[in-house]
Protein backbone atom coordinates (compact mmCIF):
# COMPACT_ATOMS: atom_id res chain seq x y z
CA UNK A 1 0.00 0.00 0.00
CA UNK A 2 2.84 2.48 0.48
CA UNK A 3 4.17 1.86 -3.04
CA UNK A 4 0.62 3.05 -4.26
CA UNK A 5 0.65 5.79 -1.68
CA UNK A 6 3.99 6.75 -3.00
CA UNK A 7 2.61 6.54 -6.42
CA UNK A 8 -0.07 9.26 -6.25
CA UNK A 9 2.49 11.25 -4.29
CA UNK A 10 4.35 11.27 -7.85
CA UNK A 11 0.73 12.08 -9.65
CA UNK A 12 0.06 14.63 -7.09
CA UNK A 13 3.84 16.29 -7.58
CA UNK A 14 3.34 15.98 -11.52
CA UNK A 15 0.07 17.95 -11.24
CA UNK A 16 1.79 20.09 -9.19
CA UNK A 17 4.26 21.33 -11.91
CA UNK A 18 1.20 21.19 -14.37
CA UNK A 19 -0.71 23.69 -11.98
CA UNK A 20 1.82 26.06 -9.92
CA UNK A 21 4.55 26.82 -11.64
CA UNK A 22 4.50 29.25 -14.21
CA UNK A 23 7.46 28.76 -16.61
CA UNK A 24 5.83 26.90 -19.61
CA UNK A 25 8.96 24.44 -19.92
CA UNK A 26 8.25 23.71 -15.57
CA UNK A 27 4.70 22.78 -16.89
CA UNK A 28 5.89 20.62 -19.65
CA UNK A 29 8.44 18.44 -17.16
CA UNK A 30 5.25 18.56 -14.54
CA UNK A 31 3.37 16.96 -17.12
CA UNK A 32 6.21 14.63 -18.09
CA UNK A 33 6.63 13.52 -14.45
CA UNK A 34 2.41 12.86 -14.54
CA UNK A 35 2.81 10.35 -17.42
CA UNK A 36 5.96 8.92 -15.17
CA UNK A 37 3.08 8.39 -12.61
CA UNK A 38 0.61 6.92 -14.33
CA UNK A 39 2.48 4.48 -16.43
CA UNK A 40 4.38 3.09 -12.73
CA UNK A 41 0.34 3.13 -11.38
CA UNK A 42 -0.56 0.58 -14.44
CA UNK A 43 2.66 -1.38 -14.20
CA UNK A 44 2.35 -1.57 -10.54
CA UNK A 45 -1.22 -2.91 -10.15
CA UNK A 46 -0.24 -5.86 -13.05
CA UNK A 47 2.63 -6.58 -10.42
CA UNK A 48 2.44 -9.62 -8.22
CA UNK A 49 4.70 -10.04 -5.85
CA UNK A 50 7.91 -13.30 -6.41
CA UNK A 51 6.64 -13.70 -10.27
CA UNK A 52 9.31 -12.63 -13.32
CA UNK A 53 8.60 -10.83 -16.63
CA UNK A 54 5.91 -12.58 -19.18
CA UNK A 55 8.58 -14.03 -21.68
CA UNK A 56 9.22 -17.48 -22.16
CA UNK A 57 11.82 -19.16 -21.61
CA UNK A 58 12.85 -22.27 -24.08
CA UNK A 59 11.68 -25.82 -22.17
CA UNK A 60 9.55 -24.10 -20.11
CA UNK A 61 6.46 -25.77 -18.86
CA UNK A 62 3.26 -23.30 -19.90
CA UNK A 63 1.16 -23.74 -16.69
CA UNK A 64 4.55 -22.92 -15.03
CA UNK A 65 4.52 -19.63 -16.96
CA UNK A 66 1.12 -19.05 -16.73
CA UNK A 67 1.87 -19.63 -12.76
CA UNK A 68 5.02 -17.51 -12.30
CA UNK A 69 4.72 -14.36 -14.68
CA UNK A 70 3.42 -11.02 -13.86
CA UNK A 71 0.51 -9.60 -15.87
CA UNK A 72 0.93 -8.57 -19.39
CA UNK A 73 -1.97 -6.27 -19.83
CA UNK A 74 -0.71 -3.17 -18.17
CA UNK A 75 2.50 -3.27 -19.59
CA UNK A 76 1.64 -3.49 -23.45
CA UNK A 77 -0.87 -0.13 -22.65
CA UNK A 78 2.38 1.51 -21.16
CA UNK A 79 4.45 0.31 -23.54
CA UNK A 80 1.53 2.23 -25.96
CA UNK A 81 1.61 5.03 -23.66
CA UNK A 82 5.03 5.52 -23.29
CA UNK A 83 5.77 6.10 -26.74
CA UNK A 84 2.71 8.21 -27.10
CA UNK A 85 3.92 10.41 -24.57
CA UNK A 86 6.91 10.81 -26.02
CA UNK A 87 5.07 12.16 -29.38
CA UNK A 88 2.91 14.52 -27.12
CA UNK A 89 6.38 16.29 -25.63
CA UNK A 90 7.79 16.95 -28.91
CA UNK A 91 4.53 18.82 -30.08
CA UNK A 92 4.85 20.37 -26.87
CA UNK A 93 8.01 21.62 -26.97
CA UNK A 94 7.46 22.92 -30.70
CA UNK A 95 4.59 24.86 -29.09
CA UNK A 96 6.37 26.12 -26.15
CA UNK A 97 9.85 27.21 -28.45
CA UNK A 98 7.45 29.10 -30.60
CA UNK A 99 5.74 30.96 -27.73
CA UNK A 100 9.20 32.13 -26.84
CA UNK A 101 10.38 33.21 -30.00
CA UNK A 102 6.70 35.03 -30.03
CA UNK A 103 6.65 36.68 -26.26
CA UNK A 104 10.29 36.58 -25.34
CA UNK A 105 9.69 34.37 -22.21
CA UNK A 106 8.40 31.52 -21.03
CA UNK A 107 6.22 33.14 -17.88
CA UNK A 108 2.55 32.24 -18.57
CA UNK A 109 1.41 35.61 -16.54
CA UNK A 110 4.28 37.55 -18.71
CA UNK A 111 2.77 36.37 -21.58
CA UNK A 112 -0.82 37.24 -20.38
CA UNK A 113 0.16 40.76 -19.91
CA UNK A 114 2.03 41.17 -22.95
CA UNK A 115 -0.98 39.82 -24.79
CA UNK A 116 -3.02 42.63 -23.09
CA UNK B 1 23.89 26.75 -32.94
CA UNK B 2 27.40 26.16 -34.32
CA UNK B 3 27.40 22.80 -33.63
CA UNK B 4 24.49 22.16 -35.91
CA UNK B 5 26.04 23.12 -38.87
CA UNK B 6 30.04 22.23 -38.17
CA UNK B 7 29.83 19.47 -36.31
CA UNK B 8 31.30 18.66 -32.77
CA UNK B 9 35.45 18.25 -32.13
CA UNK B 10 37.33 15.35 -33.83
CA UNK B 11 37.37 13.51 -30.65
CA UNK B 12 33.37 13.82 -30.41
CA UNK B 13 33.37 12.14 -33.99
CA UNK B 14 35.51 9.26 -33.67
CA UNK B 15 34.11 8.39 -30.31
CA UNK B 16 30.40 9.05 -31.95
CA UNK B 17 31.45 6.94 -35.44
CA UNK B 18 32.07 4.21 -33.23
CA UNK B 19 28.76 4.32 -31.06
CA UNK B 20 26.96 5.02 -33.53
CA UNK B 21 27.36 1.49 -35.51
CA UNK B 22 26.24 -0.05 -31.77
CA UNK B 23 23.49 1.96 -31.49
CA UNK B 24 22.06 1.42 -34.83
CA UNK B 25 22.95 -2.57 -34.37
CA UNK B 26 21.49 -2.57 -31.02
CA UNK B 27 18.00 -0.95 -32.50
CA UNK B 28 17.77 -3.58 -35.09
CA UNK B 29 18.54 -6.23 -32.94
CA UNK B 30 15.89 -5.04 -30.23
CA UNK B 31 13.55 -5.09 -33.03
CA UNK B 32 13.94 -8.00 -34.91
CA UNK B 33 13.72 -10.19 -31.49
CA UNK B 34 11.18 -8.09 -30.25
CA UNK B 35 9.23 -11.20 -30.01
CA UNK B 36 11.62 -13.66 -28.11
CA UNK B 37 13.30 -11.32 -25.76
CA UNK B 38 12.33 -7.91 -24.23
CA UNK B 39 12.45 -4.88 -26.80
CA UNK B 40 10.06 -4.50 -30.23
CA UNK B 41 9.96 -2.21 -32.56
CA UNK B 42 9.10 0.46 -30.40
CA UNK B 43 11.94 0.25 -28.33
CA UNK B 44 14.51 -0.40 -31.11
CA UNK B 45 12.72 2.44 -33.04
CA UNK B 46 13.50 4.83 -30.66
CA UNK B 47 17.22 3.76 -29.96
CA UNK B 48 17.85 3.91 -33.77
CA UNK B 49 16.01 7.69 -33.46
CA UNK B 50 18.95 8.21 -30.37
CA UNK B 51 21.37 7.00 -33.08
CA UNK B 52 20.16 9.14 -35.76
CA UNK B 53 20.20 12.54 -32.85
CA UNK B 54 23.72 11.55 -32.40
CA UNK B 55 25.02 11.84 -35.86
CA UNK B 56 23.33 15.43 -35.75
CA UNK B 57 24.98 16.60 -33.01
CA UNK B 58 28.49 14.97 -33.95
CA UNK B 59 28.50 15.64 -37.51
CA UNK B 60 26.27 18.52 -38.03
CA UNK B 61 22.96 18.80 -39.79
CA UNK B 62 24.43 20.23 -43.39
CA UNK B 63 27.12 17.97 -44.41
CA UNK B 64 28.19 14.24 -43.29
CA UNK B 65 26.35 11.65 -43.08
CA UNK B 66 23.60 12.71 -41.67
CA UNK B 67 22.28 15.31 -44.33
CA UNK B 68 21.58 12.24 -46.71
CA UNK B 69 19.50 10.93 -43.86
CA UNK B 70 17.22 14.43 -43.49
CA UNK B 71 16.67 14.63 -46.99
CA UNK B 72 15.03 10.95 -46.78
CA UNK B 73 13.20 11.24 -43.42
CA UNK B 74 10.12 11.56 -44.55
CA UNK B 75 9.79 9.44 -47.20
CA UNK B 76 11.16 6.52 -44.34
CA UNK B 77 8.76 7.79 -41.91
CA UNK B 78 5.67 7.37 -44.62
CA UNK B 79 7.33 3.98 -45.77
CA UNK B 80 6.98 2.17 -41.90
CA UNK B 81 3.50 3.60 -42.20
CA UNK B 82 2.58 1.86 -45.56
CA UNK B 83 4.74 -1.42 -44.39
CA UNK B 84 2.48 -1.49 -41.45
CA UNK B 85 -0.88 -1.20 -43.47
CA UNK B 86 0.48 -3.26 -46.08
CA UNK B 87 1.17 -6.41 -44.06
CA UNK B 88 -2.26 -5.44 -41.87
CA UNK B 89 -4.28 -5.36 -44.96
CA UNK B 90 -2.69 -8.70 -45.88
CA UNK B 91 -3.98 -10.16 -42.87
CA UNK B 92 -7.46 -10.47 -45.37
CA UNK B 93 -5.79 -13.23 -47.53
CA UNK B 94 -6.51 -14.80 -44.22
CA UNK B 95 -9.47 -13.62 -43.03
CA UNK B 96 -9.42 -10.19 -41.24
CA UNK B 97 -7.66 -7.09 -40.85
CA UNK B 98 -4.48 -7.48 -39.10
CA UNK B 99 -4.63 -11.49 -39.07
CA UNK B 100 -1.17 -13.21 -38.73
CA UNK B 101 -1.13 -14.77 -42.78
CA UNK B 102 2.65 -15.63 -42.44
CA UNK B 103 3.27 -19.17 -41.99
CA UNK B 104 5.08 -20.11 -38.38
CA UNK B 105 8.89 -22.09 -38.07
CA UNK B 106 10.48 -23.40 -35.07
CA UNK B 107 9.94 -22.19 -31.91
CA UNK B 108 12.17 -19.92 -29.79
CA UNK B 109 13.95 -18.48 -33.56
CA UNK B 110 13.83 -15.53 -35.60
CA UNK B 111 11.35 -17.02 -37.96
CA UNK B 112 8.83 -18.96 -34.87
CA UNK B 113 6.36 -15.76 -36.06
CA UNK B 114 7.16 -13.89 -38.97
CA UNK B 115 4.27 -11.68 -38.93
CA UNK B 116 5.55 -10.26 -35.43
CA UNK B 117 8.66 -9.51 -36.84
CA UNK B 118 7.65 -7.83 -39.82
CA UNK B 119 5.45 -5.67 -38.34
CA UNK B 120 8.23 -5.00 -35.49
CA UNK B 121 10.46 -3.67 -38.27
CA UNK B 122 7.72 -1.82 -39.78
CA UNK B 123 7.07 -0.10 -36.60
CA UNK B 124 10.67 0.35 -36.28
CA UNK B 125 11.18 2.40 -39.57
CA UNK B 126 7.94 4.51 -38.63
CA UNK B 127 8.96 5.44 -35.17
CA UNK B 128 12.74 5.59 -35.54
CA UNK B 129 12.53 8.07 -38.84
CA UNK B 130 8.77 9.96 -37.16
CA UNK B 131 11.16 10.67 -33.51
CA UNK B 132 13.97 12.02 -35.85
CA UNK B 133 11.66 14.12 -38.03
CA UNK B 134 10.84 15.51 -34.61
CA UNK B 135 13.71 16.11 -33.12
CA UNK B 136 14.98 17.97 -36.38
CA UNK B 137 11.81 20.02 -35.97
CA UNK B 138 12.84 21.26 -32.89
CA UNK B 139 16.38 21.71 -33.58
CA UNK B 140 16.22 23.81 -36.93
CA UNK B 141 13.78 25.37 -35.17
CA UNK B 142 14.99 28.71 -34.73
CA UNK B 143 17.03 28.88 -38.14
CA UNK B 144 14.08 28.78 -39.79
CA UNK B 145 14.74 26.29 -42.07
CA UNK B 146 12.19 23.57 -43.53
CA UNK B 147 13.15 20.65 -41.49
CA UNK B 148 12.71 17.77 -44.05
CA UNK B 149 12.51 18.00 -47.53
CA UNK B 150 13.77 21.46 -49.35
CA UNK B 151 15.81 22.47 -46.28
CA UNK B 152 19.13 21.49 -46.99
CA UNK B 153 19.85 23.52 -49.85
CA UNK B 154 20.42 26.60 -47.25
CA UNK B 155 23.18 24.96 -45.58
CA UNK C 1 12.37 -6.61 -2.35
CA UNK C 2 9.09 -4.48 -0.95
CA UNK C 3 12.00 -2.14 0.61
CA UNK C 4 13.63 -1.35 -2.73
CA UNK C 5 10.87 -0.77 -4.77
CA UNK C 6 9.68 1.62 -2.04
CA UNK C 7 13.59 3.06 -1.72
CA UNK C 8 13.22 3.90 -5.46
CA UNK C 9 9.61 5.21 -5.58
CA UNK C 10 10.78 7.11 -2.53
CA UNK C 11 13.55 8.54 -4.85
CA UNK C 12 11.41 9.83 -7.30
CA UNK C 13 8.92 11.58 -6.40
CA UNK C 14 11.98 13.74 -4.24
CA UNK C 15 13.61 13.99 -7.62
CA UNK C 16 10.76 15.07 -8.83
CA UNK C 17 10.11 17.95 -6.17
CA UNK C 18 13.58 18.69 -6.52
CA UNK C 19 13.18 19.29 -10.41
CA UNK C 20 10.16 21.36 -10.10
CA UNK C 21 11.51 23.54 -7.59
CA UNK C 22 15.06 24.28 -9.06
CA UNK C 23 15.63 27.21 -10.46
CA UNK C 24 18.01 26.37 -13.07
CA UNK C 25 15.99 25.30 -16.41
CA UNK C 26 18.68 23.05 -17.50
CA UNK C 27 19.42 21.31 -13.77
CA UNK C 28 15.90 20.83 -13.67
CA UNK C 29 15.51 18.92 -16.99
CA UNK C 30 18.40 16.99 -15.85
CA UNK C 31 17.15 16.14 -12.79
CA UNK C 32 14.09 14.64 -14.54
CA UNK C 33 15.93 12.47 -16.80
CA UNK C 34 17.56 10.88 -13.60
CA UNK C 35 14.07 10.32 -12.82
CA UNK C 36 13.08 8.61 -15.59
CA UNK C 37 16.29 6.51 -15.47
CA UNK C 38 15.14 5.48 -11.86
CA UNK C 39 11.89 4.92 -13.35
CA UNK C 40 13.18 2.67 -15.73
CA UNK C 41 15.25 0.49 -13.07
CA UNK C 42 11.93 0.38 -11.35
CA UNK C 43 10.05 -0.81 -14.05
CA UNK C 44 12.26 -3.92 -14.53
CA UNK C 45 11.74 -4.81 -10.92
CA UNK C 46 8.68 -4.55 -11.14
CA UNK C 47 9.03 -7.67 -14.17
CA UNK C 48 8.35 -5.06 -17.04
CA UNK C 49 12.25 -5.54 -19.36
CA UNK C 50 10.25 -4.62 -22.06
CA UNK C 51 9.00 -1.34 -20.83
CA UNK C 52 12.23 -0.99 -18.72
CA UNK C 53 14.06 -0.68 -22.39
CA UNK C 54 11.92 1.61 -24.24
CA UNK C 55 11.55 4.35 -20.98
CA UNK C 56 15.49 4.24 -21.08
CA UNK C 57 15.64 5.65 -24.79
CA UNK C 58 12.56 7.80 -24.41
CA UNK C 59 14.24 8.80 -21.45
CA UNK C 60 17.59 10.10 -23.47
CA UNK C 61 15.56 11.64 -26.47
CA UNK C 62 13.31 13.46 -24.23
CA UNK C 63 16.24 15.18 -22.29
CA UNK C 64 17.86 15.64 -25.72
CA UNK C 65 15.25 17.67 -27.06
CA UNK C 66 14.50 19.61 -23.90
CA UNK C 67 18.10 20.50 -23.39
CA UNK C 68 18.49 21.87 -26.90
CA UNK C 69 15.26 24.00 -25.50
CA UNK C 70 16.49 25.11 -22.26
CA UNK C 71 20.20 26.49 -24.29
CA UNK C 72 17.97 29.27 -25.62
CA UNK C 73 16.08 30.55 -22.90
CA UNK C 74 16.59 32.08 -19.47
CA UNK C 75 16.00 30.65 -16.41
CA UNK C 76 13.09 31.02 -14.75
CA UNK C 77 12.75 34.55 -12.61
CA UNK C 78 10.47 35.16 -9.74
CA UNK C 79 7.53 36.77 -10.59
CA UNK C 80 4.75 38.36 -8.47
CA UNK C 81 2.42 35.88 -6.37
CA UNK C 82 -0.32 34.76 -7.25
CA UNK C 83 -4.00 35.79 -6.33
CA UNK C 84 -5.95 34.72 -3.23
CA UNK C 85 -8.39 33.32 -5.49
CA UNK C 86 -5.95 30.92 -7.59
CA UNK C 87 -4.58 29.49 -4.53
CA UNK C 88 -7.67 28.73 -3.73
CA UNK C 89 -8.90 27.32 -6.36
CA UNK C 90 -5.85 25.22 -6.55
CA UNK C 91 -5.55 23.71 -2.97
CA UNK C 92 -9.34 23.18 -3.26
CA UNK C 93 -8.38 20.85 -6.53
CA UNK C 94 -5.92 19.03 -4.51
CA UNK C 95 -7.94 18.24 -1.94
CA UNK C 96 -10.67 16.80 -4.38
CA UNK C 97 -8.36 14.81 -6.17
CA UNK C 98 -7.09 13.28 -2.43
CA UNK C 99 -10.66 12.30 -1.69
CA UNK C 100 -11.40 10.67 -5.14
CA UNK C 101 -7.81 9.04 -4.88
CA UNK C 102 -8.17 7.74 -1.92
CA UNK C 103 -11.69 6.42 -2.87
CA UNK C 104 -10.03 4.88 -5.85
CA UNK C 105 -7.05 3.43 -4.38
CA UNK C 106 -8.93 1.72 -1.52
CA UNK C 107 -10.55 0.01 -4.14
CA UNK C 108 -7.36 -1.71 -5.86
CA UNK C 109 -6.33 -5.26 -4.96
CA UNK C 110 -3.53 -5.09 -2.63
CA UNK C 111 -0.17 -4.18 -4.23
CA UNK C 112 1.59 -7.56 -5.41
CA UNK C 113 -1.76 -9.33 -5.19
CA UNK C 114 -3.01 -8.93 -8.14
CA UNK C 115 -4.59 -11.70 -11.10
CA UNK C 116 -6.90 -10.20 -13.18
CA UNK C 117 -8.86 -12.82 -15.46
CA UNK C 118 -8.16 -11.72 -18.90
CA UNK C 119 -4.44 -12.07 -18.44
CA UNK C 120 -3.67 -15.80 -17.43
CA UNK C 121 -5.96 -16.87 -21.12
CA UNK C 122 -2.98 -14.54 -23.14
CA UNK C 123 -0.11 -16.20 -21.04
CA UNK C 124 -1.14 -19.40 -22.02
CA UNK C 125 -2.14 -18.72 -25.59
CA UNK C 126 0.32 -16.79 -26.84
CA UNK C 127 3.28 -18.67 -27.39
CA UNK C 128 1.26 -21.35 -29.37
CA UNK C 129 -1.57 -19.11 -31.13
CA UNK C 130 1.41 -16.00 -32.82
CA UNK C 131 4.74 -18.30 -32.13
CA UNK C 132 6.12 -15.73 -30.32
CA UNK C 133 7.34 -16.03 -26.84
CA UNK C 134 7.42 -12.80 -25.64
CA UNK C 135 3.77 -12.37 -24.43
CA UNK C 136 3.88 -8.46 -24.48
CA UNK C 137 4.86 -8.02 -27.90
CA UNK C 138 2.72 -11.11 -28.96
CA UNK C 139 -0.39 -8.91 -27.43
CA UNK C 140 0.88 -6.02 -28.42
CA UNK C 141 1.45 -6.43 -32.06
CA UNK C 142 -1.31 -9.52 -32.26
CA UNK C 143 -4.10 -9.71 -29.86
CA UNK C 144 -4.36 -6.16 -29.89
CA UNK C 145 -2.85 -5.12 -33.38
CA UNK C 146 -5.72 -2.50 -33.62
CA UNK C 147 -4.08 -0.21 -30.45
CA UNK C 148 -0.49 -0.34 -32.25
CA UNK C 149 -2.06 0.51 -35.14
CA UNK C 150 -4.20 3.40 -33.29
CA UNK C 151 -0.63 4.14 -31.19
CA UNK C 152 1.54 4.57 -35.03
CA UNK C 153 -1.04 6.86 -36.09
CA UNK C 154 -1.13 9.36 -33.05
CA UNK C 155 3.06 9.11 -33.44
CA UNK C 156 2.44 10.39 -37.28
CA UNK C 157 0.12 13.13 -36.30
CA UNK C 158 1.84 14.54 -33.19
CA UNK C 159 5.11 14.51 -35.04
CA UNK C 160 2.92 16.85 -38.01
CA UNK C 161 1.73 18.77 -35.13
CA UNK C 162 5.28 19.43 -34.68
CA UNK C 163 6.15 20.30 -37.66
CA UNK C 164 3.03 21.92 -38.57
CA UNK C 165 3.76 25.05 -35.16
CA UNK C 166 7.62 25.08 -36.41
CA UNK C 167 6.18 25.66 -40.04
CA UNK C 168 3.95 28.56 -39.30
CA UNK C 169 6.96 30.42 -37.45
CA UNK C 170 9.04 30.25 -41.19
CA UNK C 171 5.71 31.77 -42.81
CA UNK C 172 5.30 34.27 -40.47
CA UNK C 173 8.91 35.88 -40.85
CA UNK C 174 8.83 35.66 -44.44
CA UNK C 175 5.53 37.64 -44.55
CA UNK C 176 7.08 40.12 -42.05
CA UNK C 177 10.11 40.16 -44.19
CA UNK C 178 12.99 39.05 -41.67
CA UNK C 179 13.00 38.40 -38.12
CA UNK C 180 9.93 39.09 -35.20
CA UNK C 181 10.79 42.27 -33.27
CA UNK C 182 11.87 41.56 -30.14
CA UNK C 183 8.99 41.99 -27.68
CA UNK C 184 9.41 44.59 -25.00
CA UNK C 185 10.47 42.48 -21.98
CA UNK C 186 12.64 40.65 -23.95
CA UNK C 187 15.97 39.56 -22.23
CA UNK C 188 19.75 39.51 -24.14
CA UNK C 189 19.62 35.83 -25.92
CA UNK C 190 21.34 33.90 -22.95
CA UNK C 191 24.16 32.75 -26.13
CA UNK C 192 24.94 33.10 -28.96
CA UNK C 193 22.24 30.98 -30.73
CA UNK C 194 20.13 34.26 -32.02
CA UNK C 195 23.25 35.86 -33.96
CA UNK C 196 23.75 32.13 -35.58
CA UNK C 197 20.68 31.65 -36.12
CA UNK C 198 19.92 34.81 -38.12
Amino acid sequence: MTFYALTFALLGVGLYGLLAKRNMLKKVLGLVILEYAVNLLLVAVGYRAGRGAPILQPGEDPAAFVAGSVDPLPQVLVLTSIVIGLGATMLLMAMVLRLHQRYGTLDVDRMDRLKG
Amino acid sequence: MRSDRDGLSAIVQVVARWTLVMIVVYGLAVACFGHLTPGGGFAGGVALACGFVLATLAFGGGSGPAAALHRRVAALEASGALAFLGLAALGWTAGHFLQAWTPRGAAFTLVSAPFLVLINLAILLKVGAGLFAGFMVLVLFDRGLAPTGGGEGET
Amino acid sequence: MDAILIGLAAFLVLGSVAALEMKHLLSAVITVGIVGMGLSILFLLLGAPDIAITQVVVEVIVVTVMIRATTRTADEEPGPPRSLATVVAGVGAVLVLVGVGVAAFAALPRFGAARPMPSDWYLAQASTATGGANVVTAILLDFRGYDTLGEATVILVAIAGALLVARHVRGDGEAGGGRRPPPPAAKPPASGSEAAGA
